[in-house]
């Protein structure tokens, strides 16, 4: 193997203790994307004393530093001389513990609605509305989008109708008959968890070996040879079946064989993540190529109240820095808190005077 | 300074955009097409890490095999075919001039 740390074998289940179920949430800052840059701003609105609420539409926390590169050191971050990108989240989630913010994951932010009274209403895909006063903007390169396979039909059995590109709650698949597709490393945790949930598991690989994590290929292996899940290699899932109420088998092609039809509950295609804008693109704010046109003295967009920070925004300028992106959350927090409480004075306290205050 | 090479793009409509790319600049497949504006996220930068450069070879030279971390990356795609690669992973060199390609990420 070329270089062993380049693998990204990082398990991928949602950090489920902090999914917030709630629907309705009222908070003084949302924040829109759950990246270092997202994270970080948690940090600096908590120094002032506001509270925050973070959605994500992936799973898990950490933006594109868990999603594509958990496993690589980063060099560029004061005070690390080298941080690998999972420990950085930690950090920052661990930094931001006092402030206890709340965590809406695995939903996507569709809608950004301005109110009478001049506060703002976030919509998710999974219908959590947070009332905030002010909204952050830290979506990255935009939401991370499933990678679909060209399958007909197979849009027809998404939303809870047996086709999913995530696994947010892993209990959801318990006692079914599931299909898992891919060979990358998020399928291979999944497979390996789900071999005691579920009734029938089956994966399908279209690879003859999987590169990923030795561990974990070693793992479905013997998973496999143990009876304890269906190991299919040289396959493809061709196509999928069902009614209205839902999926009911996938037909699958093996090299050599005639193809042929497995009855399922789930089929779940895992082949990656890649970054969409997504809904922002509507929400009434100046954009420029795809990123957020902000003012430099605040980080403020054309819209008063709302602000964006970390690689969506763009002004003259711009580097897609990690550092940067903390830099702009520092200006963006003062500024919120003007806009928040425009008659209280901000007068800025080192954390070395009183340590990090509780909120 | 050697000569500039030319990579075709073809697109949707089946037409094919010469692309002049030069040979002596150390530049990947991925870099050229970016640096002539074709629509390439790459957002990894050229690690073999998102897969956002895949192209499809459809008349190229013998090129060196993919690395495994390509393969990984490429064998985890649902749109995969006989000639898919990275383009960050691929060197421009003089052999490739001529090459044909698809570019895949945003299918
Ligand atoms: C391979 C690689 C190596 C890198 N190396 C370095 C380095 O060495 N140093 C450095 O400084 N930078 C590096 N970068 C860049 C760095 O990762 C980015 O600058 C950083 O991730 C930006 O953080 P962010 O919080 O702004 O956005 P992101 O990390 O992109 O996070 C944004 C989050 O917002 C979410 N989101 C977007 N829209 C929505 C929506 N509508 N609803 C819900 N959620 C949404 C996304 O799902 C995503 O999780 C590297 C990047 C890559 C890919
Ligand atoms: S640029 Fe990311 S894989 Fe090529």
């Amino acid at each position: 193997m070329p270089y062993a740390q380049g693998r990204q074998h990082e398990r991928r289940l949602p950090f489920r203790n902090i999914l917030s179920f709630m629907s309705t949430i009222t908070t003084d800052i949302c924040i829109v994307g759950a990246g270092p840059v997202g994270l970080f701003a948690v940090f600096e609105a908590g120094l002032l004393k506001m509270k925050c609420h973070v959605i994500d539409a992936l799973p898990q926390v950490g933006g594109q530093l868990s999603e594509i590169y958990p496993k690589k050191p980063i060099y560029d971050i004061p005070g690390f001389p080298m941080v690998l990108a999972g420990d950085l989240v930690q950090n920052l989630m661990e930094q931001i513990k006092p402030f206890h913010p709340t965590f809406t994951l695995g939903e996507r932010v569709e809608e950004l609605q301005k109110q009478e009274d001049g506060s703002f209403k976030v919509i998710t895909s999974g219908q959590t509305e947070v009332n905030c006063k002010v909204v952050v903007i830290a979506g990255g390169l935009g939401s991370f989008e499933p990678r679909k396979p060209a399958i007909e039909n197979l849009e027809n059995f998404e939303g809870g109708k047996g086709v999913a590109y995530m696994i947010l709650d892993p209990e959801h698949y318990r006692d079914k008959r599931v299909v898992l597709a891919g060979g990358g490393d998020s399928a291979l945790d999944w497979a390996i968890f789900l071999a005691d949930v579920a009734k029938e598991l089956t994966l399908v690989h279209r690879g003859t070996t999987f590169r990923g994590a030795p561990e974990s290929a070693a793992k479905v292996t013997s998973l496999s040879e143990e009876g304890h899940m269906k190991l299919l290699l040289k396959s493809n899932v061709t196509e999928v079946h069902g009614s209205e109420d839902g999926l009911e088998s996938v037909t699958i092609l093996s090299d050599g064989a005639e193809p042929y039809k497995l009855e399922v509950d789930a089929f779940i295609p895992l082949f990656g993540l890649v970054p969409k804008l997504g809904p922002l693109e509507n929400w009434g704010l100046e954009l420029e190529k795809s990123a957020i046109v902000v003012n430099t003295f605040d980080y403020s967009t054309n819209v008063p109240g709302v602000y964006a920070i970390g690689d969506i925004n763009t002004y003259p300028g711009k580097l897609k820095l990690i550092l940067c992106g903390f830099h702009e959350a520092a200006l963006m927090a003062q500024s919120a808190y003007s806009f928040i409480y425009p008659d209280k004075k901000f007068v800025l306290k080192y954390t070395t005077v009183n340590g990090v205050p509780t909120i | 300074m050697q000569e500039d090479i030319t990579v075709y793009v073809e697109n949707e409509a089946g037409e094919r955009i010469a692309v002049p790319v030069p040979t002596d600049m150390g530049l990947s497949l991925m870099e050229a097409l970016k640096a002539n504006e074709f629509d390439i996220m790459a957002t990894c930068g050229g690690m073999a890490l998102c897969a956002t450069c895949h192209v499809e070879l459809i008349e190229a030279p013998e090129l060196p095999e993919a690395s495994d971390d390509e393969m990984y990356m490429l064998e985890n795609l649902p749109n995969l075919t006989d000639g898919s690669r990275l383009s960050c992973q691929i060197k421009v060199t003089p052999e490739l001039d001529g090459t044909v390609l698809r570019l895949m990420a945003n299918h």
